[in-house]
């Protein structure tokens, strides 16, 4: 305990009480992930966001060996999909004792998964429901929605009459500042796209599925200088979602809990504006990433899997760089070598990312790590992993991180 | 007070305004209520002197308006002003970092006063 009352963030943080009686500030260990469920991954489905986000929950619930009434709090991620009071109606529930709404865009998986630990953790709800479906054509195209956002106002009045619209536009100038301040090239961005195109072919739920080249990469149309179109994530259908119950219900559910072992969110600098952003090469999960690591007690050569959100090659780079795997401007040669493939020494987005397997706001990033971490990842599995990380990066750069464990 | 206003007339003369705390007197882009510095709400319009550096850019090769597409490729220009705020803007030319660009005042697609920066 500190002299200041809070507790220290000990390895095994719990139960660690200050003088005033107030439970140690960490989630080490007091949450897992019980239940996954996602649909196929498609391009223009004729269902609705909304009926893809039920079909997703259903198999998360059922994957729990759970009923929808089990359902007492819900978390309903993105902007498009079904609200809480749908889940009321539709799974008839008696008492939803607790419901959030999480800001942050792609990176609002992990929040959710905050928020869910927090409230399975304190008792507030037993069994919380985090869920995302998404039908890009019922609007949730990322260039129409950054702009319904009020958080953004900014971007909207002062950027797009320029013609800055589009998350690409926006983003491109961190990538650029990036290889210019540090001499990172397209190659190696390229590597990224590479690496996660091959993972998605052998997982087989993706809507990419053709092999690429570093060559084809180099070939691909440029978008928005530097981001050629295979920098660029899928604009994709389809629902996740993911069920959060205490570390100590979890033991009794049917599937292996894959327990949370650390998580952090962080807000960069100039959260509104990447314009106006103080150091435009470091965003929120910079920020995050301490608090997270310290919580999980764990190192970095301790992650077996990572799937870092991707909705940019360039993005993933940055975060390698921000949560300290590599310093900042050694992400290009970090990430050339091959060391984000499966057999590689930090095998990444296993599942084919946003970049192939499909866009479903980084819930894909979370449901996948649970797999991976029972053991349940198929042809793109990790080999005794047992130790993994998810993170989210939203809109104009809120970030976060989730370090999990599989149960022993 | 309508935090956008003075840019938004300086601007229709060609003068980009800014927003300086009345009283600690630190500059601020984009408009907003508070100083974060000294949480002032007393705030006046500073006329920027126009000049400023690169800090970065893009090329947009890509239409995702179609009002944008008959302008391709243009250049969006990230500009660190002498002011020490920053402002995005178009640029006819070669970018390149650190060089030293004025800012002057076109009119956009939808009319309204955009910025564009001229090399100096």
């Amino acid at each position: 305990m500190t002299p200041h009352g809070r507790a220290a963030m000990t390895p095994h943080g719990r139960a660690a009480m200050t003088p005033h009686g107030r439970a140690a500030m960490t989630l080490h260990g007091r949450a897992a992930v019980v239940g996954i469920g996602e649909t196929e991954y498609t391009k223009r489905s004729p269902r609705t966001a909304v009926e893809l986000q039920f079909e997703a929950s259903l198999a998360a619930i059922a994957d729990a060996g759970l009923t929808p009434t089990d359902i007492d709090g819900v978390i309903p991620v993105g902007i498009t999909g079904a609200t809480a009071e749908e889940y009321i109606a539709n799974f008839g529930l008696a008492d939803l004792r607790f419901s959030a709404v999480v800001p942050h865009g792609g990176a609002s998986g992990i929040g959710a998964l905050q928020a869910a630990a927090a409230a399975v953790a304190t008792g507030i709800a037993t069994t919380v429901l985090v869920p995302a479906g998404r039908n890009v054509s019922s609007g949730a195209k990322a260039g129409v929605r950054i702009h319904q956002m009020p958080q953004f106002h900014f971007v909207t009045e002062y950027e797009r009459p320029l013609g800055a619209i589009a998350p690409a536009q926006l983003y491109a100038p961190m990538a650029r500042r990036h290889m210019e301040l540090y001499g990172t090239t397209s190659e190696q961005f390229g590597s990224i796209a590479v690496a996660f195109r091959q993972h998605a072919i052998l997982h087989g739920n993706a809507v990419m599925t053709k092999p690429i080249t570093l060559a084809d990469h180099q070939a691909s149309r440029m978008i928005t200088d530097p981001f050629r179109l295979l920098d660029c994530s899928l604009e994709s259908d389809g629902g996740a979602a993911y069920i959060v119950t205490s570390a100590e219900r979890a033991r009794d559910l049917a599937r292996p809990p894959v327990e949370l072992l650390g998580i952090a969110m962080g807000h960069p600098d100039s959260p509104s504006s990447i314009t106006q952003r103080p150091d435009m090469t470091r965003i929120g999960i910079a920020k995050a990433a301490p608090i997270a690591f310290e919580m999980a007690g764990v190192s970095h050569r301790d992650i077996d899997v990572a799937e870092i959100y991707d909705c940019f090659t360039y993005v993933v780079l940055c975060q390698l760089e921000d949560m300290g795997f590599c310093a900042k401007g050694e992400g290009g040669p970090f990430v050339e070598d091959g060391k984000l493939r499966l057999g590689g020494a930090l095998p990444t987005n296993t599942h084919g990312g946003l970049l192939s397997q499909g866009h479903m706001l980084g819930m894909n990033h979370i449901v996948e790590l649970v797999r991976q971490l029972r053991g349940d990842g198929g042809a793109t599995q990790v080999d005794g992993a047992e130790i993994g990380l998810a993170t989210g990066y939203g809109d104009m750069g809120d970030g976060g991180l989730a370090i999990m464990r599989r149960s022993s | 007070m309508n935090a956008q206003r003075g840019y938004s007339d300086g601007a229709a003369r060609g003068v980009l305004v800014l927003q300086k705390c009345g009283s600690c007197g630190l500059v601020r882009h984009y408009p907003q209520v508070l100083c974060p510095s000294c949480y002032s709400f007393d705030v006046e319009p500073l006329e920027s002197t126009g000049t400023g550096t690169v800090h970065s850019w893009t090329v947009a090769h890509h239409a995702f308006d179609p009002a944008f597409a008959d302008q391709l490729p243009y250049v969006l220009l990230t500009v660190d002003m002498a002011e020490g705020v920053r402002v995005l803007g178009r640029f006819s030319g070669e970018p390149a970092m650190g060089a030293a660009v004025r800012i002057t005042f076109e009119p956009a697609p939808d009319g309204s006063p955009m910025p564009m920066f001229v090399a100096v």
